[in-house]
């Protein structure tokens, strides 16, 4: 159970979204619609899962004084290979996620997590602290790009929900509303974790 | 296993090591994607003839020509029918977009009417200029011939209905087709 705990940590109780504030930048750009959300967080848990389970791998033959770079070469390695295989078999998710595929490389959930985390622990925890903390941060940008798509555009999953000439809050969709559909998601968790 | 010690030898052979790997692998997916990405950008290209001219049985990319416009070569697809020359997709760009420039591949029949648009790749808002490729907006352009009435939205007197909140991403798009009709227009003039 004790390695089990690494895995839930990052889904509410350090949710790398929404508690650590991390990420914000593929965060806002990313989350116009859950669509996105969703192939943004499976693409980033692959990356940080597998940039994780190598950091654990090779941390002792790491000197520190170079570890930056050397993490940045092996995360900077798995983006290309996502980007590339995505390319290659899914050019429609491809096309849609468009310029925030080699962004992941800067996202600093990555880096963060292995400086925080992979660099102290076992592959096994490391592992598990790779896909607690992709599935939270799936978790967070499929919500935040569900509620910014209903709001701004009427639909959910691209099904319509409301009319073809319905007014919807086209805020939601440009850059202001991500910030105020994120701030009102950050006060909900805050507070649902003040009365646990 | 004790870390190892930051001195000189240490870092450069580390991070040596590392790179020397992390090239070989992505040398090795790329021997592997190269093929497929290939073969699915063709197919994309094809895709989106297909859906801009009448319907075709020779290959248009094997008899592409270019006709020169302002913002450089523009690659025009010939699609026949037994050697019948059944339309046109020509694949046209813009400059004015919101984001900068987006492609779009106009479908013209031989008389110049347009046939269908298809966008080829933009990188403008989600939710608001990514309308332009849903029907409502797209749709207002076919059958209407360039030639004989220029293309623009409402706001700059044309007939063309822009979409709400992306007027800039419409009049691009408008900017995009009529390039392709006054390019295609002047190579078959010579």
């Amino acid at each position: 159970m004790s390695h089990f705990k690494h895995f839930v940590n990052g889904i509410i109780r350090e949710n790398p979204t929404l508690v650590l504030l991390i990420g914000m930048c593929p965060t806002l750009a990313v989350s116009t619609s859950a669509n996105n959300g969703v192939g943004m967080g499976i693409a980033t848990t692959f990356v940080l899962t597998m940039s994780n389970i190598v950091i654990a791998a090779i941390k002792n033959v790491v000197p520190n004084k170079v570890r930056i770079p050397i993490f940045v070469v092996v995360i900077a390695s798995f983006v290309t290979i996502v980007q590339m295989t995505m390319e290659a078999f899914v050019p429609g998710l491809y096309k849609a996620l468009g310029v925030f595929v080699p962004l992941i490389v800067v996202n600093c959930i990555i880096l963060a997590r292995a400086e925080a985390f992979a660099q102290k622990n076992s592959i096994l925890d490391s592992l598990l602290d790779g896909l607690g903390m992709g599935v939270g941060f799936t978790i967070a940008l499929t919500t935040l790009g569900g509620i910014r798509e209903i709001l701004g555009n009427g639909t959910f999953f691209g099904m319509s929900l409301v009319g073809e000439n319905a007014n919807t809050i086209l805020v939601f969709i440009l850059s202001p509303g991500a910030f105020i559909a994120l701030g009102y998601l950050i006060a909900l968790v805050n507070q649902l974790k003040k009365t646990k | 296993m004790a870390k190892l010690e930051s001195n000189l030898k240490t870092m450069v052979l580390s991070l040596l090591g590392v790179c020397a790997v992390a090239s070989a692998l992505l040398g090795f997916m790329n021997s592997i994607t190269e093929g497929p990405i290939a073969e699915s950008k063709l197919k994309a290209k094809l895709d989106a003839i297909r859906l801009v001219v009448p319907e075709f049985n020779n290959d248009p990319s094997a008899e592409m020509y270019t006709v020169p416009s302002d913002l450089g070569d523009l690659e025009c697809y010939p699609a026949k029918k037994d050697s019948v020359l059944v339309g046109v997709a020509v694949s046209t760009k813009t400059n004015i977009a919101f984001s900068g420039s987006f492609a779009v591949m106009v479908g013209l029949k031989p008389d110049g009417t347009i046939f269908s648009t298809s966008v080829l790749e933009h990188k403008e808002t989600p939710g608001l200029g990514t309308k332009m490729m849903e029907p409502k907006f797209k749709d207002q352009f076919v059958g209407k011939n360039p030639g004989e009435k220029i293309l623009k939205v409402r706001k700059d007197g044309g007939e063309i209905d822009a979409i709400t909140a992306a007027t800039i991403s419409s009049r691009a798009f408008c900017d995009a087709v009529m390039r392709a009709y006054n390019s295609w227009k002047k190579g078959e003039q010579q």
